[in-house]
This record gives structure tokens, sequence and C-alpha cells, in this order.
């Protein structure tokens, strides 16, 4: 049912400019490779492990590989041709075998032709195949695990974030949470990681402020959930960050491990982590095509424009995001019902009128994407010390989630800004969500804004300025947008930013089975 | 006039009430709530009431705890760093350096280590700016380079360097095991080691600084939770006059 009276005409216009925006970034994304979704494709194809005895540390043996068929022989063609190719003159059995002859110099790379080629492709695709199998069996695990043990009863679903730096530690407080009425158990990875070139090795206990994404962190906490899930009776979600520079990897480690969602985002890389532009987009089209295959569903960042620019004056770059965001995702082969688009409660509440307006941009979103499980993120820019109005505000943000028909709400910690959450924070903060629930969950069907009443005319005019934006960013081309601090104030020119040198533009014989099994949805 | 002692206030002159809350690692009931009046009785207060207490989870318990706290303040011990400068506004800042430099005062400033969250430095930099008033940016004599976040130290020296900056501002919110203290020691140390005596000023901030952290932290000025970009400005003209 229509709340806001939105008229459709408006609505196409704003989705076709979307479109038309994206349209040249689509074709430089297909137009490029880089370091990272090579890497990703060879993660599928079974390469595992590092290489424990360099002395910069523990280096992944795809990070080695990659680089050095880099070296020898350029990635304009893809790493699948000279690694199958490599494995099949040099007579090795595996690819971790045929990572550690290169780390010992002992392997030459060249791009096959003619009959060589055409096997280098074959077997490559037979390897990334069987990847793919797994990712595949995993989405009918969950789907089964779901049917069986059952989804939470009541929307949104709850959302909580575990940020210890230590797995072992994690797993106690994700179970406590999941316990406590967590639905979804997000664990916030160690500072830094979005700016790591490499997805780092086994079981990690010294993160900072977070837990680094390894494979083997992800199949620890998803072992110890799927227990806590059959105790809970409900199916308790897992969820990471597929961003920053290894986006692709991170995709392809989730559906491998059976991660329920992911953090990714179109443009959060290139605004707020400096990562290159065209790198993100590359990046974020092959990390999507996997979520998609993987069933993951996707959570996107416009939150966080908010947190650096003004909630009210910058309402519609969310709006212009979500559209943007959408694109990116269908064009990438997600559904609508893996669209976790984001927004936040991030309007000052000194100003008067502010909890109606909130409720102006979250009805927007909500009916311009009625199918998509829309993210509801709690304040963070207005939080202060003061942790008695802090609970106040989350009150009010669990209302507005609940009365606007958000999916996914992220709960709010009233400590936010002072310190990571103690359990008791996490207690009090799931109680809040709790008595709104239970006081209020059904509120929504009495609530209907006036017709032309204050709300109504917020949402019309936030859409009418996305319209605006959305037509100046065809105009101008969204890289040139990004460029000029459209999102989040942040200026990010195309050429410069973290990860630049990792792009690598297609050459004519570029071969990637794993992109064009993504697309066609092809097994074998 | 204050008078030099004092006790909290409640409802009543001296009546020295506090609330506190925490949770203990003892499971609910009559015993935990024992664990939590013996606590709060060795923290001064007393008499107290644990007027709230659940359980989370099996094995722990929370509590509220109000009562009357028997320290008493002595206000001439308090140590703090006053303001030691005007505050100015941004026109008085502006015709400030267009009058002693000459030309425009340049600031570079930026998040570094691996910490990510540049609300704090953003909050002082950008245009956008904090609690009403605008950011450095805004500034029309101060030229300022916001290097964002993850900023190694080499790279944030090297900067200010070819920038010729008069002054280095460095945010840090992540504290976990002290990174917030060792980063800035690592930035101090190294502005001293490659450029000595014609290093730029050095200014710290981040919520969990203290302006008394100076010295430790071998930077000319720190700033806390709560710093405004026009309070920086104005340090910067005052440290300039110093300098001059």
């Amino acid at each position: 049912m229509s709340l806001l009276d939105l008229d459709p005409k408006v609505v196409a216009t704003a989705r076709r400019l979307a479109a038309k925006a994206a349209e040249p970034v689509v074709d430089i994304a297909k137009a490029h490779t880089t370091v990272a979704v090579e890497r990703a494709t060879l993660r599928l194809a079974g390469i595992t492990g590092a290489d424990t005895t360099h002395r910069a540390g523990d280096i992944p043996w795809v990070n080695r590989v990659v680089d050095t068929v880099r070296e020898h022989c350029g990635l304009e063609h893809g790493a699948v041709l000279p690694v199958f190719d490599a494995l099949a003159r040099n007579d090795i059995g595996t690819l971790t075998e045929l990572a550690e002859a290169t780390a010992a110099g002992q392997i030459q790379y060249t791009v096959p032709t003619g009959a060589a080629a055409r096997r280098a492709a074959k077997a490559g695709r037979v390897a990334i195949a069987r990847g793919l199998r797994q990712v595949d069996r995993n989405r009918a695990q969950r789907d089964k695990l779901i049917t069986k043990i059952g989804d939470p009863p009541q929307r949104p679903w709850i959302y909580l974030i575990v940020a210890t730096g230590d797995i072992d530690e994690d797993v106690v407080q994700a179970a406590s949470a999941a316990r406590a009425g967590a639905d979804i158990i997000a664990v916030i990875r160690s500072t830094g990681q979005s700016l790591l070139d490499y997805v780092p090795e086994g079981a990690t206990h010294h993160g900072f402020a977070g837990t680094y994404a390894t494979q083997e962190n992800f199949r620890i906490m998803r072992a110890a959930m799927d227990e806590v899930s059959k105790e809970v009776g409900r199916y308790i979600r897992v969820t990471n960050y597929a961003s920053g520079l290894c986006m692709p990897e991170i995709a392809v480690l989730g559906g491998l491990e059976r991660l329920d969602m992911m953090l990714n985002d179109c443009m959060y890389g290139i605004l707020f982590r400096d990562i290159n532009p065209i790198r993100t987009f590359v990046d974020q089209r092959f990390s999507r095509a996997m979520h998609a295959r993987a069933g993951i569903i996707i959570n996107t960042g416009e939150d966080n424009y908010l947190t650096t620019a003004d909630a009210v004056e910058a309402a519609h770059t969310v709006t212009v995001s979500q559209l943007l965001n959408e694109h990116f995702a269908h064009e990438a082969g997600l559904p609508n019902e893996l669209l976790g688009l984001g927004h936040a409660f991030e309007i000052n509440p000194d100003l008067p009128e502010s909890f109606r307006m909130e409720l102006a941009h979250a009805l927007l979103a909500r009916e311009l994407f009625p199918e998509a499980p829309l993210k509801w993120m709690p304040p963070t820019k207005h939080m202060t010390g003061d942790v008695f109005r802090g609970h106040l505000l989350d009150g009010f943000f669990n209302l507005a989630g609940v009365l606007t028909g958000q999916s996914i709400l992220l709960v709010g910690m009233m400590t936010e800004a002072v310190v990571t959450p103690w359990l008791s924070d996490r207690d009090l903060a799931v109680a809040n969500v709790r008595y709104v629930l239970n006081a209020a969950g059904n509120l929504s069907e009495d609530f209907v804004p006036a017709r032309d009443g204050y709300i109504v005319k917020r949402a019309h005019q936030v859409l009418g300025e996305a319209v605006d934006l959305l037509d100046r960013i065809v105009d101008d081309g969204l890289l040139n947008a990004i460029g000029d601090g459209t999102f989040g104030l942040m200026k990010r020119p195309q050429d410069k930013g973290k990860g630049t040198d990792g792009v690598v533009s297609k050459a004519d014989g570029y071969v990637n089975p794993a992109i064009e099994m993504l697309e066609t949805g092809a097994t074998k | 006039m204050t008078k030099r002692h004092v006790r909290p206030y409640g409802d009543a002159t001296g009546d020295g009430m506090v609330q506190v809350s925490f949770t203990l690692p003892v499971p609910h009931g009559p015993r935990a709530d024992g664990a939590a009046q013996q606590l709060a009785n060795k923290m001064g207060i007393d008499p107290a009431m644990v007027v709230h207490s659940h359980a989370i989870g099996d094995g722990f318990t929370f509590f509220v705890v109000y009562g009357s706290v028997n320290h008493i303040v002595d206000l001439d011990e308090v140590k703090v760093v006053e303001r030691e400068y005007p505050l100015l506004s941004p026109a008085e800042v502006n015709s400030y350096v267009k009058k002693s430099l000459r030309r425009k005062l340049i600031v570079v400033g930026g998040c570094i280590g691996t910490d990510a969250h540049t609300v704090g430095i953003d909050a002082i930099l950008n245009i956008k700016g904090f609690a009403g008033e605008k950011g450095l940016e805004y500034y029309r004599e101060l030229r300022v380079v916001n290097l964002g976040a993850q900023v190694t130290v080499p790279e944030i020296v090297k900067r200010a360097r070819t920038e010729k900056a008069d002054a280095v501002l460095v945010s840090q919110v992540v504290t976990q095991r002290d990174a917030h203290i060792l980063n800035t020691q690592e930035m101090s140390a190294a502005f001293r080691e490659a450029m000595g005596e014609r290093r730029p000023l050095m200014i710290a901030g981040g919520p969990r600084f203290d302006p008394l952290m100076a010295p430790e932290l071998g930077v000319d000025r720190v700033f806390g939770r709560g710093t405004t970009p026009g309070e920086v400005a104005s340090y910067l003209v005052h440290a300039i006059k110093e300098k001059v």
C-alpha cells in the first residue's frame, strides 16, 4: 500500500537516470580486470594457504602467483590462461604446489596460444566450476537449514555487531548476542584491513577494533552459529565486509564458507577509503555477481554519507546512491530480495521535526524499493557521551524502523562514540528494541501520514532533489561527480587513490571462466 | 564564588548522591545484589541502594546503584589545561594571518596509523565543520591539505615538507592497545628527526586525548573531545604569534 503517493512517472525517471549514469561505468568495469578479480578467480579454482617463509609475514599463495604472472606476462589476458598452462607444462598437480614452485622461482609464466590456450582455459574452467559448485551447495544448505530451523519470527531482523579482535572471543560474544535476541551477527573487521591488498590467512586473534576477515575465521563463526541456531530455534545469519581492496576475494570466501550477508557498496571504498574509482567498480561488479550466485544479501553503505554530510541537506544523495546501488546490483545479477539498501537515522536531534523528517526519509526508501530487505542504521553522528540521551534517541530510531517497515535493524548502542560495546550495552540496546517491537510492532497498520502533510511533502521533496541530482550526474558523468565531491563531500578523482596500479585493461583474448559461469549460471 | 570543597548534588546541598551502573560476572540473585552492594561501598558509596538488577545470560548481572558518596572534591587540587589563548572569529584569524605571514597559513591534516575514523579530523578541517562552526577549509587565509585516513608517518612527514606546512594536525580515534599514543609519539619523533627546529607545529586531537598529554606525546598541543574548529584556528594564530 502506498502511503506517500509517489508519482510512478517520477520514480521511473529516477531509475532511468540512474541506469544512464551507471552505463559508462559498467562499460569501464567490463573492459578492465584487477589483481583482486584474478586472485578471486584462482581462489575459486582452489588455491589456498600462504607463504609463511616470506620475510614480510604470511603472503597468501594466490598473491605470489598473481604478482608473478603479472611480472612475467601481464594480466591483460587474465591469470587463468598462464596459470593453467604452467600447471600443464610443468606437470604439477595442484595450484598450491604451483604457488610453492612459483615462490621458489621455478616457474616461468607465458600467455599460451592455440591448442595450449584452449587446454588451459578448459582446465581452468573445470577447477573453477568445482569452487562454484561448493558455493551452490552452501546456498542449498542454507535454504535447507532455514526451512528446518526457521527464520526470525519478526521483522525487522535484529543485527548486532561483535568486534573483539579475537575470533574465539567473537564466537563467545556472538553466541551470547544470539541468545539475547540477535538474528544477524556481523564481525567487524580489523581497522585497516580494507587497505590490505591481500586476505590474511588462518584463525586470527590480534585485530584492532575488529577481527580480520579470513576464510578460517568465516568457517569458525559459521560453524559456531550453526550450533547456536539449533539452540535458539532460528537461523542466525553471519555477516562480513566485502569492501576495500579485496572485495572480490572476500566475496568468494564468503560464498565458500556460507556467510549470509556482506557489506558491499558501489562507492564506499572510493569515498571513505580513497580507493581508486575504477578499481572499485571492477571489483564491485565481480563481487556482486559472486554474492548473487551465493544467495548472499548485500548491505549497502548509504548511512556513511550522512556521517560526513548533513542528513537533511544530503538526504537526496542517499536516495541517489540507493538507486545507483540498485542498478549496479541488478546489472551484476542480484535480485531485489538480496538488496539490503542502506539508510540511517542521522538527523540532528536538536532540529525541529527531526523525527518526522526521519520518518519521511525512511518511508521514501521503503516505497521506492518495496521488495528490498532495507538496512536501517542507528544514530552515530549525534551520539555523544550523554548515554541517557543516546538511549532515548535509539528508542526513537527503533520506533521509526518499526513504523516504516524496515527489514534489517542494526541495533544502536547508547555508548556509540564512547567505548566498543560492553556486555551490558548490548543487553540494554536489545531490551530497547524488544520494548519497541512489543509495544508498537504493529503500529504501522494504523500509521497513515496525512495526504499532503509534512511527511508526504518532505518525501516528495527529497525524491525531487534526487532526480535533479541524477540529471546533473548524467550530464557530468558519474566519475566526475564522484571527483567533485557530490557524495559525502569527498572528492575522488578517477586516476588517483589506493589500488590504482592493480587495474589492468583487458586484452581481446582475455579469459575468465568464473565471470562467464557467474553470468550464465553454468555449473560445469 | 564556588566553595573550595564540594560533594555531588542529588537534590540537596551536600547529599553526595551519585548513580552508577555496572555488570558483575555473578549469576543473578540475592548474592549478586550483595556483591554489588559491597563494590559500591568500596567505591565510597555508603549507604548504597541497589535499585535495580537483572540477569544478562546465565553468568552475569547488571546493576544500577544509587547512594551517597563519602568523598569530597577539593577544587584547589583540580588541574586542567585552561585555554591559554583568546578565541577569535574567522575574520580575526584571517586578518592576523594575512598581516603577520603575508601568505596563507598551511595546515596538513590526517588520521595516522591504521585509524580509519576521519570523523574527528573532518569535523575540524572540512568546510562543513562541527557544532555550528565552519571547518578550517572555510578560513580564507588558511590552506588546508586533508590527507584523510590511514596515512603513514613517513607519508605525512613528506607531505608536510613538500607543502611547507606551518602546522600538522593528526586525529586519533582508535585507542586499542594505546595505538593513539604510540602513533602520535612515532609521528612527533619522525618530525623532529626529519626536520629538527624547522618542523611544523604539531597538534594531536581525539576523543581519548587529554590536553595534559602534550609533553608525553611530544606535540605542541593536544585537543580532546568536543573541540571546535574555531578553537583550533585560534590556537594556530596564538602559536604563530609566539613563533614570530
